[in-house]
């Protein structure tokens, strides 16, 4: 490495100015359209908080993420260790698992619509084997619960592989020499998985809670194309309130409540992981 | 053995689970219509191309498709010509501040696209950038080049300063040395990284939707109509915004993990 003063930032001049201008401010202006009210600058944000939407899409935003984020977790790590194995094949099993990273989650609402809708294959299959009379309907209000449900399904198929491919990561950087030590003493299968491979992969896990935590605020396209308003979402109210009530102000105060809410669970876990860290130094 | 058995079903159970929707929304998207509202009928008869042909000839889906690549193409070329250089210098330099941008960098990655884009589209419409191609293409720049820094900075440490160094012994410019030399050895890496560049932007969607009314990209367009079109329709546009992604990351597989280690951190 060359060490230098003005190169470098001459190279990451363009970058930063970039990110300035498309990031950074827009993320200003977020705010100010938020607080820009005719009387007070609260005045969007007293009107957000008397508005029934906003506490279903924050109760429906919470809930999403507490319901999916421990089954992905728990699928991601299960699915994690059998790639690890290292079976004959792996890699094959390892690309399938990947193609939910490829697609847009409008994709995989519209794939969970082909087997949910009122004459997809899970009915038609049902109806074939004559375990049903009439379709099941899961889409539309008066099924919301429904709804409700195959959303929390189409989020982990879509979405656990993204946390599996951190897990596989930490797996992988794990020292194998660790693991034989614990042979020599003897240890179970259930011992070695509990007492050195997930506390090795802490960092690996929670770095991969906070990614699912923070896109958890961010959930639109899923729920958009599946359930539309049925179930609130705060991304969606942000898409609803510029888009159908063409309301900016109300849509970046959407907005801002969703920065505020990621720039809190950052700090928090950035706050717990450098505990952590520091424990592990001692 | 009954152990072995049962390791390889759930080898099996894990590969169907992530292979059926897949594969469902492909034969739904050419199966007939008629065929399809028949409860007794699981699987076609014969297949139709009536579907996608409509939707992306009759149903404006062939315009968003190249409206779609060209907001990627654009915003691929943009963030390489910005980040590269920020790449470069964080791999090969070292300089006072150079951990403070890393983190910066890093954190731009974790500030929500959906908070920027209302006022994106604000700060547009006075500018008349509003609902072009080249808005698009620069707010997705601006989701791309964060990624674009980290991991060429990440593939130009993996090649060797030995060689760019012998290059300059020889008389090259560190310029020359790195066009002639360093970027050669680096374009596998590059190109992996462009083609998962495209797919971020292909597959983005709610920016693409707030900021465009008439030039929309492929997802945006369909968002905004297959709430009100037949089900076969919505099947046939899943399947177009599937298809170039899963053959791209087919491509890129050996890169896969790697690139969702740095995008994801």
């Amino acid at each position: 490495m060359v060490y230098s003063k003005t190169v470098p930032w001459l190279l990451v001049m363009p970058t930063l100015i970039f990110l300035a201008v498309f990031i950074g401010y827009p993320l200003y202006s977020a705010f100010a359209l938020a607080f820009s009210g005719d009387t007070s600058a609260f005045e969007t944000f007293k009107e957000l908080f008397h508005s029934a939407m906003f506490w279903r899409a924050l109760k429906y935003t919470l809930l999403l993420a507490v319901v999916i984020i421990p089954i992905q977790l728990t699928l991601a790590i299960a699915l994690a260790l059998l790639v690890n194995s290292k079976f004959k094949g792996y890699t094959f099993l390892l690309y399938i698992i990947s193609i939910p990273l490829a697609l847009s989650d409008v994709t995989a609402g519209l794939m969970s619509y082909t087997i949910f809708a009122p004459m997809g294959y899970l009915n038609k299959v049902l109806l074939n084997f004559g375990w049903i009379e009439h379709p099941i309907y899961f889409f539309g209000f008066m099924y919301h619960t429904r709804e409700f449900w195959v959303i929390v399904l189409t989020e982990i198929w879509r979405a656990t592989p993204l946390v599996f491919v951190i897990i596989l990561a930490g797996l992988q950087s794990i020292n194998k020499e660790y693991l034989e030590a614990a042979d020599i003493f003897g240890f179970t299968r259930a011992q070695k998985l509990f007492k050195i491979i997930l506390p090795l992969l802490k960092p690996s896990i929670m770095s991969a809670l906070l990614m699912r935590t923070l896109f958890a605020f961010q959930i639109f396209g899923v729920v958009w194309m599946l359930a539309g308003r049925d179930i609130p979402v705060l991304a969606g109210e942000t898409y609803y309130q510029y888009v159908q009530l063409n309301n900016p102000k109300m849509a970046s105060a959407y907005g801002v409540i969703i920065a505020v809410i990621t720039l809190v669970i950052s700090i928090v876990y950035n706050f717990t992981l450098r505990a952590k860290h520091l424990e592990g130094g001692r | 053995m009954i152990k072995k058995i049962l390791f390889w079903f759930v080898v099996i159970m894990v590969a169907v689970w992530f292979l059926t929707p897949v594969v469902m929304i492909v034969i739904a998207a050419f199966t007939p219509a008629n065929e399809y509202y028949n409860p007794h009928k699981i699987f076609p008869s014969h297949l139709t191309f009536d579907h996608i042909y409509k939707l992306l000839f009759v149903l404006g889906g062939w315009k968003a498709t190249l409206t779609s690549i060209e907001v990627a193409l654009t915003a691929i070329a943009l963030s390489f010509l910005i980040g590269l250089p920020a790449g470069y210098a964080m791999t090969r330099y070292f300089f006072p501040g150079k951990n403070i941008l890393r983190i910066g960098i890093l954190m731009t990655r974790s500030i929500p696209l959906i908070v920027i884009a209302v006022p994106l589209i604000v700060i547009y419409m006075q500018i008349g950038l509003a609902d072009t191609v080249m808005g698009v293409a620069l707010a997705h720049t601006a989701m791309i080049l964060p990624f674009v820094v980290l991991i060429t900075s990440s593939i130009f440490s993996g090649v060797s300063v030995e060689y760019e160094e012998a290059g300059m012994v020889f008389g090259l410019s560190r310029f020359q040395s790195f066009i002639r030399i360093t970027l050669p050895l680096a374009l596998p890496g590059l190109a992996a990284s462009a083609i998962f560049s495209f797919i971020m932007s292909w597959n983005e969607v709610f920016v693409a939707s707030i900021l465009t009314l008439t030039n929309r990209t492929l997802p945006a367009h369909i968002l905004n109509t297959a709430m009100t079109s037949p089900d076969y329709f919505k099947f046939a546009a899943g399947t177009i915004m599937a298809i170039p992604a899963m053959i791209f990351i087919f491509f890129t597989r050996r890169y896969l993990i790697t690139m969702w280690g740095i995008s994801l951190k």
